[in-house]
């Protein structure tokens, strides 16, 4: 017998809780994606569940009508590994932030990375703490000037993905809001990835940073501002696509195609190089000097934590069968008194 | 008993010529280098007594260095072992014997030494270095100053190289096999068994054959010189204690507790998930429970305390049965997590081993100065149940009381124990698993499209559903912000929070209604009562053992449950005239009683790191009886 299942739709994922992000917020477009995204792969609402720290991209579990957890500032990796570590069968999302994930999470989004444990973690970057009202954010750029520095940001800026590679972050990508089609290819290919999945999203904060990303998303500058990556394709971008990224030794540069170059002179990109540093390199590839490069950085395999501790359990039983009480009692030296 | 394996020898048995005493018990230090092995002497000296059915009782005694400057008193470590042939609680407070291997360790443990006591010192050791080391300007074995002391001199140096020559081994490793010939010695001096510390010579060192053979010559030596020579005029033997009919364990407080937690969680139908991150005194815990797998253990060594706290955390909401464990340092840095878990209202344990503190503090020595932390040491109004062992052995029960008020309340709990009892170890009566309590937990059922699913909705006893995420229709969120009851929704409505606070409360101040009654030990009505609670057990009911027995009228409450307080305590408190409250702080529980019962109390508190002595608990005890008999 054969039981037809309901096919589930965007909508099916909605929780009816009013969503109460500030009007024309870049994280309206994430949680669209998210639900097409999940239909797209019909993934059963009771299997999913997101889990967040604190902040406004960390009310996004609300909004879903999945299992889910609003959890304290900058853990959320760490609540969501012990429930991958416990329950490998469900699929566990991390929703944070710029300041949630690097700031006072920091740590734990190194050592969850480290792990390869199979979460996929979206990091919403607005460059700016929006809750709390328009401080800077780890990410905001030297000489922003915000509430908390009124002469201008002195500390030197953390770029969320060359940290993630540097963990060696088995799937790192970049998104940005507005650009729907891409946010939602990267975000399904999050989701399909074993292992732990790191995207950045560029992500607008329309009341403290508005148009921080406007460069990458401006509908005219866009071609030449970003490079899309494509997996065995030259880095080629402008708006007549006409300029390429070069290779000097270990320096990318930027070369004109018209000049003499051809494309086989360009960097090819190869998300699954299981050296990372090239993908370290593009993740330093910033504007003004470079277009940033946006879709899959990296791809590659590597045993999971989870199910590695899963595996341990099995062969532990395998070897010394599953556990017995009354044995382990009487594993030491023991003595009958009659 | 297991069996012996085959390369191990019949013991010598002492020649007729020496006289045996019979002694009723014994209480002996073992005091040298840390790295000289005094832990592991007195752990096999103690497993070797259990297993010759003696009651015993240890005290280990560390720095918190691992190799702390050699010669230095500072560096000195101590193994203390009561073993008697009656119901013991302590390791003791006064020393029959202390063996010390160096000027250091004798200096930093004489004073404990009763007069007449026995003193069996490494002679090779006093030479000028070891003096300088030790910041003595004499030499004690030369100045007469250990005059009331039975001194032994034994030059273990040289008696414990000649033992091991011919095996080709180097000079450094020829002495690190003195801690095998002192042993020896003493086993000789007590009529102890060598056959379990062979048998463990040759389990530890059985890849290393040079080294297990070494080792097993000097413990023969050390036996055999006891024997022999003419500085020891007669040996001992302590008859096997009257214990219960059972089989015995000799088991450490650390190992019980974890021990207890994988019981609590397969009785319950759980995998245990411990999330931890290594801290001492806790971290036994950790060891244990990652050995055992192959009962669905999983451990996480976090990335820090906050994580570890998470994890388990996330676990529990999976449905494992979620633990993590540290010592006071960490429970300061679990505070937020610990907050969300009660906010969340899912089941948890905490485990506090305490250690000296406030911040470092002393790492490896005993305090309980975290009791109001573990009441209080939270944002918001946050109270969870807290429990507190009372000896090793009792950490086995103890783990399994948190866990049955975890999941029949849905809440974190508190569960404390300490450096004295986590180290410490005691015959433990190996239960019957049939016999141990079961718990029942029932996870909600799927609900059909269309159903209502209430996370906060509640029960009898005010405890929320344990929905497990994978569960086809109880999809929900929880979260740290304040929430509709019955719906869990956010709510920011001022007297739906107020009702929030007061019904979390008031769920936790049920769990008096699901746990015994507090008993008593001595008359129901008198003059005084102790009310102690967690690893002054031993202590105070000894000392209280020792009143009764001279007549006075003394009586002694010693708490498990800390919050709430069993409900039968109040009108036990006001059936003494005195109260005095025991601690190893400043007054933290006598604090607790006094605004809870209004009771007026009598602290006795110590915070040297150091157990009470029961000497000094019979003392105050006395003291507090002339106040109301004057």
């Amino acid at each position: 017998m054969s039981i037809e299942l309901p096919t589930l739709k965007p909508t099916d994922y909605a929780s009816n809780q009013d969503v109460r992000w500030c009007p024309g917020c870049g994280d309206y477009s994430i949680l669209a994606q998210m639900k097409k995204v999940m239909a797209a792969l019909q993934t059963p609402r009771e299997k999913l569940v997101f889990i967040s720290g604190i902040g406004c991209s960390s009310r996004f579990p609300y909004y879903m009508d999945t299992y889910g957890l609003h959890s304290i500032h900058g853990r959320a990796p760490a609540f969501a590994t012990g429930l991958k570590a416990a329950r490998p069968d469900l699929q566990v999302w991390v929703i944070t932030g710029d300041g949630d994930g690097l700031s006072i999470g920091g740590n734990h989004l190194m050592h969850c990375i480290r792990r390869n444990v199979d979460l996929n973690i979206v990091l919403f970057n607005n460059r700016i703490y929006g809750l709390t009202k328009g401080q800077y954010s780890p990410t905001s750029r030297l000489g922003a000037v915000t509430k908390s520095s009124p002469m201008g940001v002195i500390d030197n800026p953390l770029y969320p993905l060359s940290i993630a590679i540097g963990c060696e972050a088995t799937f790192v990508a970049r998104t940005v809001d507005t650009n729907v089609k891409h946010l939602g290819d990267v975000l399904q290919r999050a989701a399909e990835h074993q292992g732990v999945s790191f995207v950045e999203v560029y992500q607008n904060c329309v009341v403290f940073n508005d148009g921080a990303f406007e460069y990458a998303t401006d509908r005219d500058r866009k071609a030449d501002t970003t490079i899309e990556l494509q997996h065995g394709k030259p880095l080629i971008f402008g708006t007549h696509r006409d300029k390429g990224i070069r290779l000097r030794g270990m320096e990318p540069e930027v070369v004109d195609l018209q000049s003499g170059v051809s494309e086989d002179d360009l960097l090819f990109h190869d998300e699954k190089a299981a050296e990372p540093s090239l993908a370290y390199l593009l993740s330093r590839m910033r504007y003004p000097d470079f277009p940033e490069p946006i879709g899959v950085f990296r791809a590659v395999d590597r045993p999971r934590y989870d199910a590695e501790l899963n595996h341990q359990i099995d062969a532990a039983r395998a070897k010394r069968g599953p556990g017995d009480l009354a044995q382990l009692f009487r594993s030491g030296d023991t003595w009958t008194v009659t | 008993m297991t069996s012996t394996t085959e390369s191990v020898e019949s013991v010598p048995q002492p020649a007729p010529a020496k006289k045996t005493l019979s002694l009723d018990g014994a209480t002996i230090r073992l005091a040298g280098d840390s790295g000289d092995g005094m832990q592991l002497l007195g752990t096999q000296l103690t497993n070797t007594s259990a297993l010759l059915g003696n009651d015993v009782a240890t005290f280990p005694d560390y720095p918190a260095e691992i190799r702390a400057p050699r010669g230095t008193r500072a560096g000195v470590s101590g193994f203390q072992v009561q073993f008697s042939s009656h119901d013991i609680f302590t390791p003791g407070d006064r020393l029959d014997a202390l063996i010390a291997m160096n000027p250091a360790a004798l200096v930093t443990n004489l004073s404990d030494l009763e007069a007449g006591g026995l003193l069996i010192v490494n002679v090779d050791s006093f030479d000028a270095k070891e003096l300088r080391l030790a910041q003595m300007e004499h030499n004690p074995l030369e100045d007469g100053s250990l005059e009331k002391y039975q001194v032994v001199r034994v030059p273990m140096t040289m008696l414990t190289r000649n033992a091991v020559e011919g095996l080709g081994l180097g000079v450094k490793i020829a002495d690190r096999c003195r801690n095998f010939f002192a042993m020896g010695l003493v086993y000789w001096l007590y009529g102890r068994d060598l056959t379990p510390t062979l048998r463990y010579i040759h389990d530890k060192f059985g890849s290393k054959p040079d080294i297990a053979l070494a080792n097993e010559r000097a413990l023969r030596a050390g036996w055999n010189y006891g024997e022999t020579t003419e500085l020891f005029t007669s040996n001992y033997r302590v008859a096997p204690a009257r214990l219960a009919a059972g089989t015995y364990y000799n088991i450490m407080g650390n190992q019980a507790l974890a021990w207890g937690l994988v019981t609590a969680a397969q009785l319950s139908g759980k995998e245990l998930f411990l999330a931890s991150y290594p801290i001492t005194p806790a971290s036994d815990i950790l060891h244990e429970l990652s050995r055992l797998k192959h009962f669905g253990v999983r451990t996480f060594q976090a990335e820090d305390e906050i994580a570890a706290v998470c994890a388990a955390i996330g676990a529990s909401f999976g449905g494992a049965a979620a633990v993590t464990s540290t010592s006071g340092p960490g429970v300061a840095l679990k505070a937020e997590g610990m907050g969300l878990a009660v906010m969340l209202e899912l089941p948890l344990i905490v485990v506090n081993v305490q250690r000296g503190g406030p911040s470092t503090g002393l790492p490896t020595k005993t305090e309980q100065a975290d009791l109001l932390q573990a009441l209080c040491g939270r944002n918001g109004e946050c109270p969870l149940p807290v429990l507190a062992a009372a000896s090793p052995a009792d950490c086995f029960d103890v783990a399994q009381e948190a866990w049955r008020i975890a999941v029949r309340f849905m809440t974190p709990v508190m569960l404390l124990s300490d450096g004295y009892i986590a180290n410490g170890s005691e015959p433990w009566r190996i239960p019957d698993v049939d016999q141990l309590p079961r718990v029942t937990i029932q996870h909600p059922q799927p609900l059909e499209p269309g159903g209502v699913f209430l996370p906060y909705d509640r029960d009898e006893r005010l405890a929320r559903p344990w929905a497990l995420p994978g569960t086809p229709g109880l999809m929900h969120r929880i979260g740290g912000l304040e929430k509709q009851n019955r719906t869990g929704t956010v709510s920011y409505d001022s007297d739906n929070h107020e009702a929030m606070v007061r019904l979390r409360a008031q769920k936790v101040a049920r769990v008096a209604q699901d746990v015994p009654l507090q008993q008593v030990l001595g008359p129901p009505r008198g003059d005084l009562l102790v009310v102690s609670w967690g690893g002054t057990y031993g202590a105070c009911t000894t000392a209280v053992q020792q009143c009764l027995s001279q007549g006075l009228s003394v009586a002694h409450a010693h708490l498990r449950y800390l919050h709430p307080f069993p409900r039968n305590l109040g009108e036990i408190l006001r059936n003494y005239k005195r109260v005095l409250v025991p601690e190893l702080n400043l007054g933290q529980l006598r604090l607790l009683l006094a605004a809870t019962y209004l009771v007026d109390a009598t602290g006795l508190n110590k915070v040297k790191g150091k157990p009470f002595a029961v000497s000094e608990l019979v003392d105050k005890i006395k003291q507090e009886l002339a106040l109301i008999g004057g």
